[in-house]
């Protein structure tokens, strides 16, 4: 069942293998080598997440939730370490993954319902839900520690290498969720966003688009997980969309200045990583930094050029 | 159409009772044909409201008729946001009830029909998005989750025309002054063809020259028949200006023409006695003060161009 319906898209990840054989054929670029098809799906996977976190991550920012990404992530750990517990001990074969998903999603509810409930989103409780998921999530695993062997590395810093075909083809089919989501939705996400009482007037249903952004958030975050670790992931929700909002006149604008600075830190990131035998996760995030300073100079640049003739208003008509 | 309502103001007993036909307060309401009334477009009666035991809103009774001008001024606390909450049906009332446009406002569903000027915080101004991206806004309600038609950007344009603010379109609304920015949420409103226009403090941190050009443009508005609810600290701009005052302090301690209410004490028993700019005279009264004659001027220049908020 689940393999019929993602099958196309593992014909999608074949012709993603054959687009970059046929680069290393022209560039004869080391990395591309064909013998390292992990690092295909690695590209291929990050350049997923460099489209869906910071399209997330714009609505995300300028809602003031920059915070909640590490908060789910940091459930997220913990819903990891519950698969691999449940697993251990009752001799599962359940993905971690799948674990993780459920519990950031519950998690992702649970803080948007308690922020209906108490009218506002505060730091403090969203505080003390990353704490209870990091707090929750290291206990099992020292629990586990004993009877299992899986480092827990690869959760908390990602790692490019144990990519497998089925982990591309379904955080592929989460991009297109996602993006087919907010595609769909856009106009009502932007309205929330930007005004959530005039929204509210207007008729739009303003908590349930708020839960819809952050199960949204919740599917982005464990999706980005294996390749940029829990404690790195809210990183590519916030810190290409700062660098977007510095240099962005429109909104539509800033969402593509968003995803294309995140395409550039995740292949500039990827490649960093790879030739000097660094982790990828946060040589990515360390370039998505150094891009946002750059657009943050270019941006103060820019307002210092531009910045003379303010055109004059009207005369209003009647 | 632009008939004050008294509705059990003790201090209105100099206002017009229930007779539309015999008010002299409003001048240019004779055109108006007064002898079918229309569905009011708010109806609140009885409404009692509180966050916790203590109600913020008691026995509020309020009915607001197409086309009228109404201000909701009241001293901080009076629970005049709730009010408007309540009017727009983004809160229920604990007892009595609130209808817009003869629909319970909590079910009220062609959200079309209202626009909300926000407070100058209440948005994300900060946030990268430009001028038309807001008034496009206004377009939301009328095509879902589809994409604007030609139509619905012809709308959009003409409303930012209507403003004044064609120079502006692609301009980040966080590069505007605070009074072209209130301009860009009342294209917003323009463009989504709301009848009824509502306002939460407007003009807080905008600039005087500002205020009265923006003022301007609800004057107009308003004649060419949007019904505007007002809530407003500044009592000199709203008297200038509305042509109903509903003063609110927990309940209606007023609610009549802005002349009547002028004359009364109202205001200062709401406000208490420290309330500045309540010694302007209503405008007629004025003779030879020098800062009351500067004042007509103003008003004037305003009614006849509306074409300031340069800065």
């Amino acid at each position: 069942m689940i393999d019929l319906a993602l099958a196309p898209l593992y014909r999608v990840l074949d012709l993603w293998y054959w687009v970059m054989i046929r680069l290393h054929g022209l560039t004869g670029l080391e990395i591309l080598d064909p013998s390292f098809t992990f690092l295909y799906r690695a590209i291929l996977m990050g350049l997923c997440i460099g489209v869906m976190a910071p399209l997330i991550g714009t609505y995300l920012v300028h809602r003031r939730l920059a915070l909640i990404g590490d908060a789910l992530a940091h459930t997220a750990f913990a819903g990891v370490a519950v698969g691999l517990f449940v697993n251990a001990v009752l001799d599962f074969g359940i993905s971690p993954y799948l674990t993780a998903v459920v519990v950031a999603m519950i998690a992702a509810l649970a803080i948007e319902l308690i922020s209906e409930a108490t009218d506002v989103y505060n730091d403090v409780s969203m505080a003390i839900v990353l704490s209870t998921g990091f707090a929750l999530g290291s206990t099992l695993i020292s629990l586990n520690a004993g009877g299992l062997s899986v480092g827990i590395d690869q959760y908390l810093f990602g790692n490019l290498s144990t990519v497998a075909p089925f982990d591309a083809v379904v955080l592929l089919a989460l991009c297109l969720v996602v993006v087919a989501t907010v595609v769909v939705t856009r106009n009502q996400l932007l309205y929330v966003t930007f005004d959530e009482t005039a929204a509210a007037v207007s008729g739009i249903p303003v908590n349930w688009y708020n839960r819809l952004l952050v199960v949204l958030t919740a599917l982005v975050v464990v999706g980005a997980m294996q390749i940029l670790g829990v404690i790195l992931v809210a990183a590519m929700l916030v810190v290409p969309v700062a660098g977007a909002t510095q240099l962005a006149r429109s909104f539509t604008e800033s969402i593509l200045i968003a995803v294309v600075l995140a395409e550039l830190a995740v292949v500039l990131g990827i490649a960093a990583a790879y030739y000097g035998g660094a982790t990828g996760g946060p040589v990515i995030v360390l370039v998505a930094v150094g891009l946002y300073v750059v657009a943050a100079v270019l941006g103060k640049l820019g307002d210092a050029l531009t910045d003379s003739s303010a055109p004059e208003t009207d005369a209003i008509e009647g | 159409m632009t008939m004050p309502h008294t509705t059990a103001a003790p201090d209105a007993t100099d206002a017009t009772d229930a007779v539309p036909d015999a008010t002299d307060a409003a001048p240019d309401a004779t055109e108006a044909d007064a002898t079918t009334s229309p569905d009011p477009v708010i109806d609140l009666s009885n409404v009692t409201f509180g966050y916790t035991a203590t109600p913020v809103l008691e026995d509020v009774s309020l009915a607001v008729d197409p086309g009228e001008y109404v201000a909701v001024v009241g001293p901080n606390g009076s629970g005049k946001s709730t009010l408007l909450k309540v009017v727009l049906g983004l809160l229920a009332p604990d007892s009595g009830t609130a209808r817009l446009f003869g629909e319970p406002s909590r079910s009220f569903d062609d959200g079309a029909r209202i626009g909300h000027v926000p407070q100058r915080t209440d948005a994300a101004v900060g946030m990268p998005i430009t001028v038309r991206e807001v008034v496009k806004m206004g377009r939301f309600p009328h095509v879902g989750v589809r994409g604007l038609s030609s139509a619905d950007w012809a709308a959009v344009e003409e409303a930012i025309e209507t403003v004044g603010m064609a120079g502006f379109s692609t301009r980040r609304i966080g590069e505007l002054s605070g009074g072209q920015r209130q301009r860009a949420f009342i294209a917003r409103a323009l463009a989504g063809d709301a009848d009824l226009l509502v306002l939460d403090e407007p003009t807080v941190g905008v600039d005087a020259e500002s205020v009265e050009a923006f003022y301007g443009l609800l004057d107009a508005l308003n004649d060419d028949g949007m019904t505007i609810v007002l809530i407003e600290h500044d009592l000199g701009a709203v008297t200038d200006h509305a042509e109903r005052v509903v003063c609110l302090n927990r309940t209606v301690r007023f609610d009549g023409p802005t002349e009547a209410f002028l004359g009364s004490d109202a205001f200062a028993r709401a406000f208490g006695a420290t309330v500045g700019g309540i010694e302007r005279v209503a405008p007629g009264d004025a003779s030879g003060d020098d800062d009351a004659s500067g004042d007509d001027d103003a008003s004037r220049e305003r009614a006849a161009a509306s074409g300031g908020d340069r800065e």
